[in-house]
């Protein structure tokens, strides 16, 4: 029994982090048709940019828990923002209309160009921002224990997927952009300026994975390869909860975080390729995943 | 049997000069030499599902099976013959191919993608796991035999990329013929319109399906020969990077020739030796900007640059 | 004479939208018959439902007396019923001689061969055959990519009569095509049916076209067949021109012998 708690537990934690890590590649996907492989580098720049941020603040004597989220806010928002504004004007507008594998194969280009950038700004040592989570602590939740930090992930991972809900469903912009993943030929036939939109959504899925990265920062030790192992993760969840839906990739989330900590919990070894499996498995029988809508199967 | 074309001829001619070439070259040439061309058969094996349309992401699967099957064999079921070894592997990755390859060949882009490099991650995640096969470490490959040949006494390198020479031509040979056959052009013809495919009575399921598990044979084989060229097997053979690294090289040579894989193998793998030693931290780059490059303004690789034909639109 | 396709009470409903209702059409081996229908009348759905693109919602289809309701493109091939497409459905990046050799080893059952090449000698004189009666034999080694429009449809049809087929669906044939290339491209297609012996089905827009080639003429409006019958009649009759053509109809001397 108190393995079924931890389980749950450490699942939903999980599938917290993994549905922060994972909106942003979905709603990009969703309204542009670009699976977009670099999301994994915007994490680690948000991961980056807040680890030696906040390494600054508590080097010069800060120790103001607020401040330190203030701090993680405001640099994943700028890094991801500068970093898909960037990309997605400098790069994506040239190559639109083309095939999505291609558009992949790009993105994965721009994936390893920037897992070198991150490399020569921040150099190759790890870096640590661990004092958030330290200063939170731990409660007791009966006989196991979890951290605070932890908890605040799921509340943000929460209010995030809720806000976005929320911003696509009831404001203007989001009924615009959910025009768009329906039908672009007719919304654009409706006077819509996709290619504004298409910028406007891929800094918000940018800045998505950034934020991702940056809570994430205090949790981990910042090294060269988090973006290239979190991306995979990321497509594990999307995919299996259907490409361009966020419920989609809330309700994956929830599965692949269960998936990994019961095997953690009971079967250890199995932990890396469960993930995997289960996304292979959900593909058999929903080729399109859970609430995808494109066409994946051709027979 | 056919006469032997043009191609066959210049390829059988380079494969012997190349031989000759390697007894009087250093052995980190001789090498580098059996990894690019152990590559440029992984290579081979994407290139043949492009052709079809399809990007594979997780042609890291049937190199890693390769490469350990050659691992295992010898450790744990005391084989040391070079070619039984190959076999071994071909024969385990022809099987696990045939599975996969019924689900994975139903679908396109996107999620073919994302499916082959989920298969390939979930052999990486087991091997990651398992002790006993020394998990991230991996573990060393023992000494092997080829008729006559001996590793622990004779020129392992030399005789590594006889081998390798041996196979790839073999290979290249069959797949000459099998891009100019029925079934070669059939997945072209998927890959261009799978509509008019049907009603022209081809099943695309099958076509799609042969070469599929043809790529995954040939995959095995250059995993194989890369560890009897290293010494070494691990994990990260299946990691997606890897796959990707494989994809990069495909798109480098381009589709257009039997031996372009080989030769864009060959100068990935030169320019990663001088790169990784002069500037580590920016290979990866240097990789990216390339490849987007190549997507830019050499569509079908650079092997296009040698076979632009005046006036026919591409 | 015989009978060659016969559809019986066929339909098709999408939802609550009734695409196609009540199709009850029989077709002798040997006619040239129109089809002709505002859009969305009902035409290309019918056409879809006896090329096996779409399954009938009702009814029953049978080609050369046999059920064909339910089976795919690919098994309609082999009976001998094939169709050409109304944006001409190529292989755009490979060679013309390519697009119809691979035709031709597929209507072989040779599609799998892996060490025989795809170019044999009675294949390449095959296409080449064809590529001289529709008139497009300059484009043999070019890409597809560099025809015109009038010559990829030519090449669409000419690999749909690839492999003996027995009878020949095609959907708007001349649409695409300007108005002087009209007449040249079906005075080409119509002697290499007739050279073939093939019974043909066309769906057609150009009552001209359809008047001058055609011996019957099946008519539909809002998914249903308001008038099946020789050319002359059915273009007089006063629903088809209402529905269908919105003109007066003189009929021409040899009514329909092109």
């Amino acid at each position: 029994m108190l393995t079924v708690w931890a389980i749950l537990i450490d699942g939903f934690i999980y599938a917290s982090w993994l549905f922060l890590v994972a909106a942003g590649l979905t709603v990009i996907y969703g309204v542009m048709r670009i699976l977009n492989m670099a999301h994994g580098s915007l994490y680690a720049l948000g991961a980056y940019a807040a680890a030696s941020a906040l390494g600054w603040y508590y080097a010069d004597g800060g120790d103001q828990l607020w401040m330190a989220f203030a701090i993680i806010a405001v640099c994943a928002v700028a890094i991801g923002a500068v970093t898909g504004l960037a990309i997605e004007r400098g790069l994506l507008r040239i190559m639109y209309g083309r095939d999505e594998i291609l558009m992949l194969i790009i993105t994965f280009a721009v994936l390893l160009i920037l897992e070198d950038v991150m490399k020569l700004v921040w150099g190759t040592t790890p870096y640590f921002a661990y004092q958030p989570y330290a200063a939170m602590g731990r409660i007791n939740i009966d006989v196991l224990t979890v951290s605070r930090y932890d908890l605040m992930v799921l509340v943000v991972s929460i209010v995030i997927g809720v806000g976005l809900w929320f911003w696509l469903e009831r404001t203007r912009i989001g009924k615009i952009l959910r025009s768009i993943i329906h039908d672009r030929e007719v919304s654009k036939a409706m006077g819509v300026n996709v290619g504004r939109m298409f910028t406007i959504t891929f800094m918000i899925g940018a800045t998505l994975g950034a934020i991702a990265g940056g809570i994430t920062a205090p949790i981990i030790s910042v090294v060269p390869g988090i973006g290239i192992e979190v991306i995979v993760l990321a497509f594990a969840v999307v995919v299996t909860g259907g490409l361009g839906s966020i419920t989609g990739a809330a309700i994956g989330a929830i599965i692949v975080g269960l998936a990994r900590a019961t095997s953690i919990h009971t079967m250890p070894e199995l932990e890396l390729f469960i993930i995997y499996a289960v996304m292979a498995a959900v593909l058999v029988f929903r080729p399109h995943g859970l609430f995808g809508q494109a066409v994946a199967r051709k027979i | 049997m056919m006469k032997a074309d043009r191609t066959e001829l210049s390829l059988i001619g380079v494969a012997i000069a190349v031989a000759i070439a390697a007894q009087f070259s250093p052995n980190w040439l001789v090498f580098t030499l059996t990894l690019a061309i152990s590559t440029g058969l992984v290579v081979m094996g994407v290139v043949m599902l492009m052709r079809a349309g399809l990007v594979s992401f997780g042609q890291g699967l049937f190199y890693c099976l390769g490469g350990y099957a050659v691992g295992l064999g010898g450790r744990f079921l005391g084989i040391t013959d070079a070619l039984v070894l190959i076999g071994l592997g071909v024969v385990a990755t022809v099987a696990i191919a045939m599975i996969l390859g019924l689900l994975v060949t139903r679908y396109r882009e996107i999620f073919f993608a994302m499916l082959s490099l989920a298969f390939s991650m979930i052999l990486y995640g087991i091997l990651v796991k398992s002790h006993g096969l020394g998990s991230t470490d991996g573990f060393g490959v023992v000494d092997w035999t080829l008729l006559w040949f001996d590793s622990k006494t004779g020129d392992s390198a030399n005789m590594a990329l006889m081998l390798a020479i041996a196979l790839a031509l073999l290979i290249a040979l069959f797949l000459n013929r099998y891009f100019k056959s029925s079934i070669g052009l059939a997945c072209e013809a998927i890959r261009e319109n799978e509509v008019r495919v049907e009603y022209m009575g081809i099943s695309r399921q099958q076509t799609l399906y042969i070469n599929y598990v043809i790529a995954a044979a040939i995959g095995s084989v250059g995993g194989s020969m890369t560890a009897l060229a290293a010494g070494h097997v691990d994990p990260t053979m299946a990691y997606w990077t890897i796959s990707g690294e494989f994809v990069f090289i495909a798109i480098l040579g381009g589709t257009g020739h039997v031996a372009a894989p080989f030769i864009a193998a060959l100068i990935f793998t030169l320019v990663r030796t001088y790169a990784i030693e002069l500037a580590p931290n920016a290979w990866q780059m240097i990789l990216g900007i390339v490849l987007l490059l190549i997507i830019l303004f050499l569509p079908k690789g650079i092997w296009s640059l040698f076979t632009r034909k005046k006036g026919a639109a591409s | 004479m015989t009978e060659i396709l016969k559809t019986e009470g066929l339909s098709r409903y999408f939802g609550a939208v009734t695409a196609a209702e009540n199709i009850n059409v029989t077709i002798t081996e040997g006619e040239i018959v129109g089809v002709i229908g505002s859009n969305g009348a009902g035409k290309t759905t019918f056409i879809n439902m006896v090329t096996g693109y779409l399954p009938p919602s009702k009814g029953s289809i049978s080609f050369d007396g046999k059920p064909i309701k339910g089976l795919g493109p690919r098994k309609l091939m082999r009976k001998g019923l094939t169709r050409s497409f109304q944006i001409p459905q190529l292989f755009l990046e490979l060679p013309v001689i390519d697009n119809l050799s691979i035709a031709l080893a597929a209507a072989e059952h040779k599609q799998f061969q892996m060490l025989r090449p795809v170019h044999t000698p009675e294949r390449l004189k095959a296409a080449e055959e064809i590529l001289e009666q529709m008139h497009i034999t300059e484009y043999r080694d070019e890409m597809v990519t560099a025809m015109p429009q009038g010559a990829r449809k030519l090449l669409d049809i000419a690999i749909a009569m690839l492999g003996k087929p027995r009878m020949l669906l095609l959907d708007e044939p001349t649409s695409g095509v300007s108005m002087e290339e009209k007449y040249t491209l079906m005075d080409t297609v119509m002697e290499a049916v007739r050279a073939r012996g093939l019974t043909v089905l066309f769906v057609e827009h150009d009552m001209e076209i359809v008047q001058r080639y055609v011996t019957r003429v099946l008519a539909f409006a809002s998914g249903v067949v308001i008038k099946d019958g020789p050319v002359d009649e059915v273009l007089a009759d006063e629903k088809v021109q209402e529905l269908v053509t919105g003109k007066q109809h003189k009929p021409t001397a040899s009514g329909g012998d092109a």
